[in-house]
């Protein structure tokens, strides 16, 4: 990577990508300073001194990077949310990732937490932030000494700090820690967390961080892959970025494949040129055993399930969106036709059940009967009226359980719970009602009969 | 046991003046309590109540809602086994089974000897490397019944003492700003536009020369 522009090939034919986020991955020792460096690291950083922060704003508004978090809105305008004249301005780097299915920012922050750091810095120099906090989940052990070992290197280097490569440009990087809780994902609840604070979610309005976040002062929460973007669209300039992608989704995209495919992973694609079918059966080397497919969750758990007549679609969020899910955070979990379908069903909803803040009736009681409902079947206790009885409480959470959803609760994590049900109902309720036909009398009144004992999702149950 | 050592308390200082207000360092105060003693005990959390300047109840009810705080003791090596669903697709629930009876505790349980607690968790962030678990939050990838019983062993040997510190250590590598470099913690209040911008604003209306 350099400063000088490099041109994309030309969209006829097999194309060549650039792999924006990706390229020093196989290097060895690609988490140093020195790896960093040596291939065009910071130069981003040393060109954007000399340049306005507006012409930065601008570029990554022309570059129409979007956010990659999940919520996919566009980084550059979401910049200019920024109240004027009020200050100081925070930066919150997102690194909190935890959804099932999902780990490409663990593994940008492990391989290449110089990128992030430079994306950082990009960042605060074109918004006005004199401070950042690069919020990392708590598990993540290893990236959090990755991220401390190169915040090292970059202040003695004199990247970050005071008067950065001697300009009058300012700004401490602070690594936080988290301590456990998806919920903290969520930008508000992030924020909370920041604060000291239990992590729940603030009501959006008024709490839009971008102009009431952190100590309720205008803050910039950006994902960490977000960031990573920054220092190739500032190298390369927003036309090359933009060149490649889909109209409504520029660039590239990390994807994480998992589950019962051949060759699980990581993989950075271009946007829109690239179906499912090539994620799963191309990058991921198809079902595992030569096994048919029987579905997918497309975009982390919160994603209703695609199915076979999905595979085609393109990877570009208006595409996804019009078929009834959504790319989200990016992470694919594949699985084959011996899975269980109320099995797997019950595994998402008890992640959203456990992860629930416990904030909002809806949400923690919902998610809890959702659970419960669905062990009881798995244990041969259902009733016959407990499939309408799951569908009235996905109503409770998600009125209409339409998609997008609509919410009876702050944040989204509630109806997260509702969308395998309703994937899982929609298709495969014979699965359902097979249990319920060979179910027994509950051996007690109790709604989640006894503890679970041999619920497994995949073929060996 | 339990308030900070003297070390500790340097470090807690150090991190404590990273932030606007001083409660924004609870979470990773309370990760250094918890590297300290392996567990949080309410001594500590008093200690740190006192330090970041709130009551003590609030340190609990920060503590409490974070699943990596353990108020009790735990054993040396916390190994978390993933159960969500892409781990379960490919044996993750197995993997736990098998875990159970090689240590001889359910779930949750606390090995006599005080080496191992047990814990079937939710998504670890390692889908494509399933079944995984973590020790101490140290990774072991596509783990096999046998590469269980092997860590164990190697963990009871000391084989891994390297690689996995006990329970409650994080980064070992710590975050350092220097004195003469920090650009210094920004209080929410009485802040004026950063030099910088104003500097560039100064430049386009042509009062000012660039950095």
């Amino acid at each position: 990577m350099s400063d000088t522009t490099e041109t994309p090939a030309p969209p006829s034919g097999p194309r060549e990508l650039p792999k924006v986020v990706t390229s020093r991955w196989d290097l060895e020792d690609s988490h140093t300073l020195a790896r960093y460096e040596a291939t065009g690291g910071y130069t981003a950083l040393r060109s954007a001194l000399t340049k306005a922060p507006q012409a930065i704003v601008d570029e990554v508004k022309a570059a129409s990077l979007l956010g990659r978090g999940g919520a996919g809105f566009p980084a550059g305008v979401k910049w200019g949310f920024c109240p004027p004249g009020v200050w100081p301005r925070y930066l919150v780097v997102n690194g909190d990732e935890s959804e099932p299915g999902t780990y490409k920012d663990r593994i940008l922050m492990e391989r290449d937490p110089h990128q992030l750091i430079e994306g950082v810095l990009l960042a605060c120099y074109a918004v006005g932030c004199a401070q950042a906090f690069l919020y990392v989940r708590g598990e993540m052990a290893l990236a959090q000494e990755r991220i401390a070992a190169a915040l090292n290197e970059a202040y003695a280097a004199g990247y970050v700090g005071k008067n950065i490569l001697g300009s009058d440009y300012s700004v401490d990087v602070v690594l936080h820690w988290g301590a456990g809780a998806y919920i903290v994902g969520e930008e508000t609840a992030l924020i909370e967390s920041l604060e000291g604070n239990r992590g729940m979610p603030r009501l959006k309005p008024p709490y839009f961080p971008a102009a009431q976040g952190l100590y309720l002062k205008p803050t910039i929460v950006n994902n960490v892959e977000t960031l990573s973007n920054l220092p190739w669209i500032l190298n390369n300039g927003a036309e090359a970025f933009s060149s490649f992608g889909a109209e409504t989704s520029r660039g590239t995209r990390l994807f994480a494949v998992s589950g019962h495919v051949n060759n699980p992973g990581v993989f950075e694609v271009e946007f829109g040129t690239t179906t499912y079918r090539d994620l799963i059966y191309t990058h991921a080397g198809g079902i595992r055993d030569g096994n048919e497919l029987k579905c997918f969750i497309p975009g982390g758990a919160s994603a209703p399930w695609f199915f076979e007549e999905h595979l085609d679609l393109p990877l570009e969020t208006g595409a996804i969106g019009k078929a009834g899910s959504m790319m989200g955070s990016g992470a694919i979990v594949v699985m084959d036709e011996t899975t269980d379908a109320v099995k797997a069903c019950w595994k998402v909803v008890k992640f959203f059940a456990h992860e629930s803040c416990g904030k909002c009736t809806p949400c923690r009681e919902g998610t809890d009967w959702l659970e419960k409902i669905l062990e009881r079947i798995l244990h041969g206790h259902g009733r016959p009226n407990d499939l309408e009885l799951l569908l009235d409480v996905c109503d409770n959470i998600s009125p209409g359980i339409s998609w997008p959803p609509r919410q009876t609760t702050i944040c989204p994590l509630g109806p997260s719970a509702v969308s395998p049900i309703s994937s899982a109902l929609r298709r495969f309720r014979d699965e359902f009602e097979a249990y319920l036909a060979a179910a027994e009398p509950p051996a007690v009144a109790s709604v989640g009969g006894s503890v679970p004992v041999d619920i497994r999702v995949g073929a060996s149950s | 046991m339990a308030r900070l050592s003297r070390d500790n308390l340097v470090t807690a200082q150090e991190i404590i003046a990273r932030y606007p207000r001083p409660k924004s360092a609870l979470i990773p105060l309370l990760h250094l309590a918890q590297e300290q003693d392996g567990w949080l005990t309410e001594d500590a959390m008093e200690h740190l109540a006192e330090l970041v300047g709130v009551t003590p109840a609030e340190v609990l009810g920060t503590a409490s809602f974070y699943e990596m705080f353990k108020r009790e003791p735990v054993g040396r090596y916390v190994i978390n086994v993933c159960t969500d669903i892409a781990c379960s697709l490919v044996g993750g629930d197995e993997l736990l089974e098998h875990a159970e009876e090689t240590l001889g505790v359910r779930d949750g349980g606390t090995t006599a000897d005080g080496m191992f607690t047990l814990h079937g968790v939710q998504c670890i962030a390692a889908c494509t490397e399933a079944p995984c678990l973590q020790t101490n939050y140290r990774y072991s990838h596509q783990v096999t019944n046998e590469g269980f019983d092997q860590l164990v062993d190697d963990l009871r040997n000391g084989r891994k003492d390297s690689e996995v510190p006990h329970h409650g250590v994080l980064a070992r590598i710590r975050q350092s700003i220097p004195a003469d470099k920090a650009a210094g913690a920004i209080v929410p209040e009485g802040q004026s536009e950063p030099a910088w911008l104003a500097s560039a604003a100064a430049d386009a209306s042509g009062e000012g020369t660039s950095s």
